[in-house]
């Protein structure tokens, strides 16, 4: 149905928006740039997450893996050595929290990625059409808020051993999603109802044109912040999943770290305080950046939070 | 709604609708129904999604459960099934319809099957036995991380910019994004071994075995010293977004128009913070509520395992780890029901206190 919308622009069209809407929002986040530069918490929780970006993709370039069994130099204390001890096969643990971080992340940003698009897509369709397909899904997603998720979680877990990264991240996508869905709906809803939406259905542009870029774009700020909570959302969940012993999946990760130091009782062991301290840390940085960097940017894109009194 | 104008002219028509009809109508309009009807499909609802990832999708549990009972086990096929339908709870020869309406006929009856690891224990015996535990330190660890919240994040939204506010605003941010996991191990690592400020092996289990089980004095006491840790740990998860809840919505009702006008009628400051801000302020804390029952049941399973406490989260991780399908379902649909009833005690209660909802009848925001 919008084969004749997309045939544009027309002089009319042009004349009423002068800037292209997805043009529009990169000057936006251009913006809210210079905004979080000079919003401290802001400013610091961007500084964390690119840090910890950093050494999780870049890191791993500098630093190897040691995958030499010490039996004689199991749970070491750290030393020049061994930066942060070894683990309960001899192996050096700074390594394991360099290289830890990316599938860690990866999984992370998968899931959010996927939540994020069936929350963005859902929500706005919600908040645009209406009526019964408006009831239908948030029903839906009403319900799915309404359950123990992380319970449920585990349980499809149990079920299915989650193997592969990507798999993981499938699963904890479809499970978050909701609570994105009702935020994103309520902002579509608003940005529905502005002038500039009527004129742009006057103008008998389609609906997945008024979508895509017209509501979309002026979300754009609301949906970076759920982009990133749901990361951090994500990221709770893996770890907790690892540790419940769920996920079967091979290769270095901070949440595995942690889990085979519990599992092996380092945990009792004064001298492997930062084997477990290591991938802890790594961990809790990266998420408070990322909270900080939420805050801070509903503050930017929220006045009414920002205002003294 | 009821009442009809009769516009000159109009001819008044008879009503469409018999009174019975309106009558349901009425009843289904009503808030409590509304809420009710939403709970029972909730519950319904993840019923029917187990019944369906247990029984349909490939490589199911009923399928490996008798695959692996003639592989490992040598049964015939035969003896298998009849195996696995007493475990199940399930007739396995039936049309599949048919299975699916037993299988909500014996949720009904609180029939949910028994333990394929400990054979011959019922699901529902288990669960009462764990249950308890859980939702007492959960339900204690909300109620403080409630009133804690409240009372942080007023404090927060009233000294805006100042260090309190810094304080406050950064613990609650930075204790957002710990996993349960990392927490419960902090604490370990922390207070229990590098500190000493608990013994972490007196701490298992929910109390001391061989005490005196009953109500009495020293026995609650050690149900106590065995519980405090899990409740600490659900504070701490819960209270950072209690917090920001309160915070938000205090700092934007301090800007209404009724709080400039109280302040202008010369009332009691402590008055308006608490008769005028807070009681407005909670009410998007109340719809959380839930949500956060929901969470916290989720950190039980963490927490459980971390600490050793006998709930019905380590019980779900023992079936989790063992495929211990009747009980993680079992298990799965009573904490649905927890929290689904929770929720709806939740809308009540939000009809209660705020009538605009009542009236409009419709769904929270």
């Amino acid at each position: 149905m919008s084969t004749t919308a997309t045939t544009r622009p027309t002089p009319a069209t042009a004349a009423i928006k002068p800037k292209a809407g997805w043009q529009h929002a990169l000057g936006d986040i251009r913006n809210t740039f210079r905004m979080l530069r000079r919003n401290r918490g802001g400013f610091i929780g961007f500084l964390l997450v690119v840090g910890m970006l950093l050494i999780s993709f870049v890191g791993p370039l500098f630093v190897e893996l040691d995958t030499v069994n010490r039996i004689s130099r199991v749970f070491a204390p750290a030393s020049r050595e061994f930066p942060l001890g070894t683990d309960f096969q001899g192996r050096s643990v700074w390594p394991q929290v360099v290289h830890g971080g990316r599938q860690a992340i990866t999984v992370a940003l998968l899931a959010a990625t996927i939540s994020t698009v069936i929350s963005v897509v859902l929500g706005a369709l919600s908040a645009y059409i209406g009526g019964r397909t408006d009831s239908l899904i948030t029903a839906v997603a009403d319900v799915m808020l309404t359950l123990p998720q992380f319970i449920l979680l585990a349980v499809l877990a149990a079920i299915y051993r989650p193997r592969t990264v990507f798999f993981l991240a499938v699963v904890l996508g479809l499970i978050t999603w909701p609570a994105l869905l009702r935020a994103v709906r309520a902002q579509a809803l608003s940005i529905r109802e502005r002038d500039y939406i009527e004129a742009a259905r006057s103008l008998g542009l389609g609906r997945w044109h008024v979508i895509v870029s017209e509501i979309l774009p002026n979300m754009a700020g609301f949906i970076i912040i759920s982009f990133i909570l749901s990361m951090t959302a994500a990221m709770i969940a893996q770890v907790n999943l690892v540790a419940l012993g769920l996920v079967p999946i091979s290769g270095t990760n901070w949440a595995i770290t942690i889990f085979k130091a519990q599992q092996t009782g380092a945990i009792y062991f004064p001298d492997s305080l930062f084997y477990i301290l290591g991938p802890i840390i790594a961990i809790v940085i990266f998420q408070f950046g990322l909270v900080l960097l939420t805050r801070s940017l509903e503050e930017i894109f929220n006045p009414r939070l920002r205002g003294n009194l | 709604m009821a009442t009809e104008i009769i516009q000159p002219g109009q001819v008044r028509r008879p009503p469409v609708s018999t009174p019975a009809a309106s009558a349901l109508g009425r009843l289904l309009n009503n808030y409590v129904v509304k809420s009710l009807l939403k709970a029972l499909f909730t519950i319904w609802f993840v019923a029917t999604l187990i019944f369906f990832l247990v029984r349909l999708l490939p490589s199911n549990p009923i399928d490996v459960f008798i695959q692996e009972a003639i592989v490992m086990r040598g049964l015939s096929v035969d003896q298998a099934r009849v195996e696995a339908e007493s475990l199940f709870a399930l007739d396995l020869d039936r049309p599949l319809p048919l299975q699916y309406l037993d299988y909500l006929k014996q949720l009904v009856t609180f029939n949910l099957g028994q333990s394929i690891v400990s054979k011959g224990t019922p699901v529902s015996s288990i669960i009462m036995t764990f249950l308890p535990w859980t939702l007492f330190t959960v339900g204690t660890g909300l109620l403080i991380s409630f009133v804690l919240g409240i009372v942080l994040g007023t404090l927060a939204a009233y000294r805006r910019g100042t260090w309190i506010d810094n304080v406050i605003s950064t613990f609650a941010a930075f204790m957002e994004g710990i996993p349960q996991f990392v927490l419960g191990l902090v604490i370990i690592v922390f207070f229990g071994v590098r500190l000493q400020w608990f013994n972490i092996a007196s701490q298992r289990g929910a109390y001391t075995p061989g005490i005196e089980i009953g109500l009495n004095g020293p026995f609650l006491w050690d149900v106590l010293k065995h519980a405090w840790l899990p409740i600490v740990a659900y504070v701490l998860t819960t209270v950072s977004r209690w917090i920001l809840l309160m915070k938000n919505a205090t700092t934007a009702s301090l800007e209404e128009d009724y709080v400039n006008v109280a302040r202008a009628r010369g009332l009691e400051d402590r008055r308006i913070a608490s008769a005028y801000v807070a009681r407005n302020s909670i009410l998007p804390l109340v719809t959380y509520a839930a949500i956060a029952l929901g969470f916290s049941l989720g950190g039980a399973a963490i927490f459980e395992q971390v600490f050793v406490y006998r709930g019905i989260g380590q019980r779900l991780n023992e079936a989790l780890n063992a495929r211990d399908y009747p009980v993680m379902q079992g298990i799965l649909l009573v904490l649905t029901i927890s929290v689904v009833v929770s929720n709806l005690l939740a809308d009540v209660l939000y009809g209660r206190i705020d009538p605009r909802i009542r009236i409009a009848g419709g769904s929270r925001r």
